[in-house]
């Protein structure tokens, strides 16, 4: 196996904070490659879009984050570059978007304005070229009569519109990943899918490497090679979609599973949920970090906190009764 | 964007509207009758009859109005009784000092106010921010006056870089004239910075945590073109209203700095015509004075439609 494109090895991302240092992120080990869509799941308050964010450095400005461990993209380690070379690397090989396409455009710029920017910083095109750069992904992304658009402002268009023109901002460079944060969150269910297959046909077409972050699962089976559970700032569960879907060993990944709605099957049957709320990161159990909340926890997993083993098929999983959890809920199917 | 601005504009017709007619009214709610007030105790019933028909104060008051508001449209404010001239000419010798100390005093203040505020945004939560901000509270407790007459003893009296007081016409010479004027432009600037400061601050603060900040750093831009592109244009509006505000007060005439530093400006003609009962003055000048702060804010809300293209797109619509 070569190098991977994104390599990020034993990730910590604290934050100090009025009541002290808390690590959102802690200790994750994650890889991406080309063409590969890794998602990362999990409920709110997770770490997941702290770990994109930590990425790509975006907590720096406010001088009270630190990290630690490796950040490793085409070989470098991005922890230890330079902010000006960060910047380099920012919005031309790594692009990022965000959950709610409203509020991450400038009001006050035009689309064109905002597209022609990461254009004319990285690749030091004119403003003419940059502008018939930016009407040229407006077509790619499928916005009809792009040269009226790129003079409209983004409360001009609708919510779908502008996730499509963060695409196209996000891929004006031809990133060689894309870190796609919650995209379709704010959106309708129909203009979700829109988008998705649009990030999915864009990847085939520049040969990107994805990391999806979402809280959907639907999503996650229908678009993703590669899942990563989150919980709590750790990855506790990660493998191939397939495999993960078939077969999930994490008490926690199985919750998830066993929360979306069936439209097939008995209807009286009461919607599973996973009891409690993630804990918050000032108040982290000793143990195994889901074990107040697990339905398998035993006084193990109360005391002692497993380790993220790696089994066959690229598969790893942190909980000490995988095993026997598996074969319960073998015998109960 | 044309139709933003007629609607503005139209806007202002009852406020105006109103504004005459308070003003119009100063004259009728002080207590005593004007015309024995303006003569004084020893005047003949004779000479306070002639004076009341002279002014047209027996007429109904309503006739009054539409008088003066008549004389107002052709430019005549009435004549000063103390002056012995025409009240346009008074409001005009004395408002070229007032305009030049307002706009020296407002330049200070921006100059000072814009770094200041920018920077403790971006150094928020940190020791710097919260000298900077103890600072600025500071320059807005003290009293103008109090600091100009600091200014006056060390800047004029100790070191005498500066005369100590007075007021020389641009047509004395450009240096001539601002010479005389920086001190003032200071002690008034410096208690406007502290305030327009505090407003860029927290709105700075606000916009810096929007989530298309984010996008323009996750663009590789640098944190300067951040700051100054992405974030200050959208922090503003707040802004540019207390530049508005303050640059309203200033023009109002800041009577007291006005009577330290002994310019003839706005402020002293008012505090004057008031003590001497000067009541077309009085009248003339608050209308002007109201005259210019409401267009001063009619200008903020057009250069807002300029900063944000939702408002201007919006009233299209």
């Amino acid at each position: 196996m070569g190098e991977h494109l994104l390599e990020v090895k034993k990730l910590k991302t604290h934050f100090q904070t009025e009541r002290g240092k808390v690590t959102a992120v802690d200790g994750i080990s994650l890889h991406v490659d080309r063409g590969e869509v890794l998602a990362i799941v999990g409920e709110s308050g997770c770490g997941k879009s702290v770990t994109a964010q930590s990425i790509l450095r975006l907590f720096e400005e406010n001088g009270v984050t630190t990290y630690d461990g490796e950040i490793n993209f085409e070989g470098k380690n991005l922890l230890e570059q330079p902010l000006s070379e960060m910047r380099k690397i920012r919005g031309n090989d790594i692009s990022m978007i965000f959950q709610d396409p409203l509020s991450s455009l400038n009001p006050v710029f035009t689309i064109g304005d905002q597209i022609m920017e990461p254009i004319m910083l990285h690749q030091k095109l004119s403003k003419k070229e940059a502008y018939k750069r930016a009407i040229e992904m407006l077509k790619l992304i499928g916005i009809p009569a792009p040269e009226q658009r790129v003079h409209e402002y983004p409360h001009q268009i609708s919510g779908g519109m502008r996730q499509r023109v963060m695409i196209a901002i996000a891929l004006a460079c031809q990133p060689k990943l894309l870190i796609a944060d919650e995209p379709t969150t704010a959106l309708d269910v129909t203009i979700q899918s829109q988008i998705l297959e649009l990030i999915d046909s864009l990847r085939q077409k520049l040969d990107m490497g994805i990391m999806l972050i979402t809280h959907d699962l639907g999503v996650v089976a229908q678009h993703c090679t590669r899942v990563a559970v989150m919980y709590l700032g750790e990855v506790v569960e990660e493998g191939d979609v397939d495999s993960l879907f078939e077969n999930p060993l994490h008490p926690y990944t199985q919750g998830l599973i066993n929360s979306i709605p069936q439209l097939t099957g008995d209807r009286n049957q009461k919607l599973s949920i996973i009891k409690g709320m993630v804990p918050s990161l000032n108040d982290i159990p000793k143990g195994c970090r889901f074990a107040p909340r697990c339905p398998y926890a035993s006084a193990k997993c109360i005391e002692e906190k497993p380790a993220l083993e790696t089994l066959e098929n690229n598969k790893r999983i942190m909980c000490w009764h995988y095993k026997e959890i598996e074969g319960a809920v073998s015998n109960a199917t | 964007m044309k139709s933003y601005i007629l609607k503005r504009i139209l806007s202002l017709i009852p406020v105006l509207l109103i504004v005459s007619i308070v003003v119009f009214m100063i004259i009728h709610l002080t207590p005593g009758d004007p015309a024995s007030v303006m003569l004084g105790p020893e005047a003949s019933q004779e000479d306070v009859e002639q004076l009341k028909n002279h002014l047209g104060l027996n007429d109904p008051v309503y006739q009054q109005y539409f008088h003066w508001v008549e004389g107002v449209f052709q430019g005549d404010l009435g004549d000063s009784f103390f002056m012995d001239k025409p009240v346009t000419a008074a409001i005009i010798e004395h408002l070229g000092p007032t305009i030049s100390l307002a706009i020296l005093s407002q330049i200070t203040a921006i100059l000072i106010a814009l770094p200041l505020g920018i920077f403790a945004a971006r150094k928020r939560g940190t020791v710097t921010d919260q000298t900077f901000m103890g600072i600025s509270l500071l320059g807005i407790s003290i009293p103008h006056f109090l600091f100009g007459l600091f200014l006056i003893i060390i800047l004029a009296i100790n070191l005498r870089w500066l005369p100590v007081a007075g007021y020389r016409p641009l047509s004395a010479g450009l240096w001539e004239h601002i010479k005389y004027l920086i001190m003032p432009a200071i002690a008034l600037g410096t208690g406007q910075a502290a305030l327009i400061a505090r407003m860029t601050r927290s709105s700075m603060v606000e916009t810096l945590n929007l989530n298309f900040i984010k996008t323009a750093r996750a663009k590789g831009l640098h944190e300067r073109k951040v700051i100054y592109k992405h974030t200050l244009r959208n922090a503003f509006i707040p802004i540019l209203t207390v530049i508005g505000q303050t640059f309203g007060t200033l023009v109002a005439g800041a009577a007291v700095t006005e009577t330290v530093f002994n310019i003839p400006g706005i402020g002293q003609l008012i505090i004057n015509s008031v003590e001497r009962r000067d009541y077309m003055v009085i009248q003339g000048t608050v209308l002007m004075v109201t005259v210019t702060y409401v267009l001063i804010n009619l200008i903020v809300d057009l250069l807002y439609g300029v900063i944000d293209p939702r408002v201007r797109l919006k009233k299209e619509s």
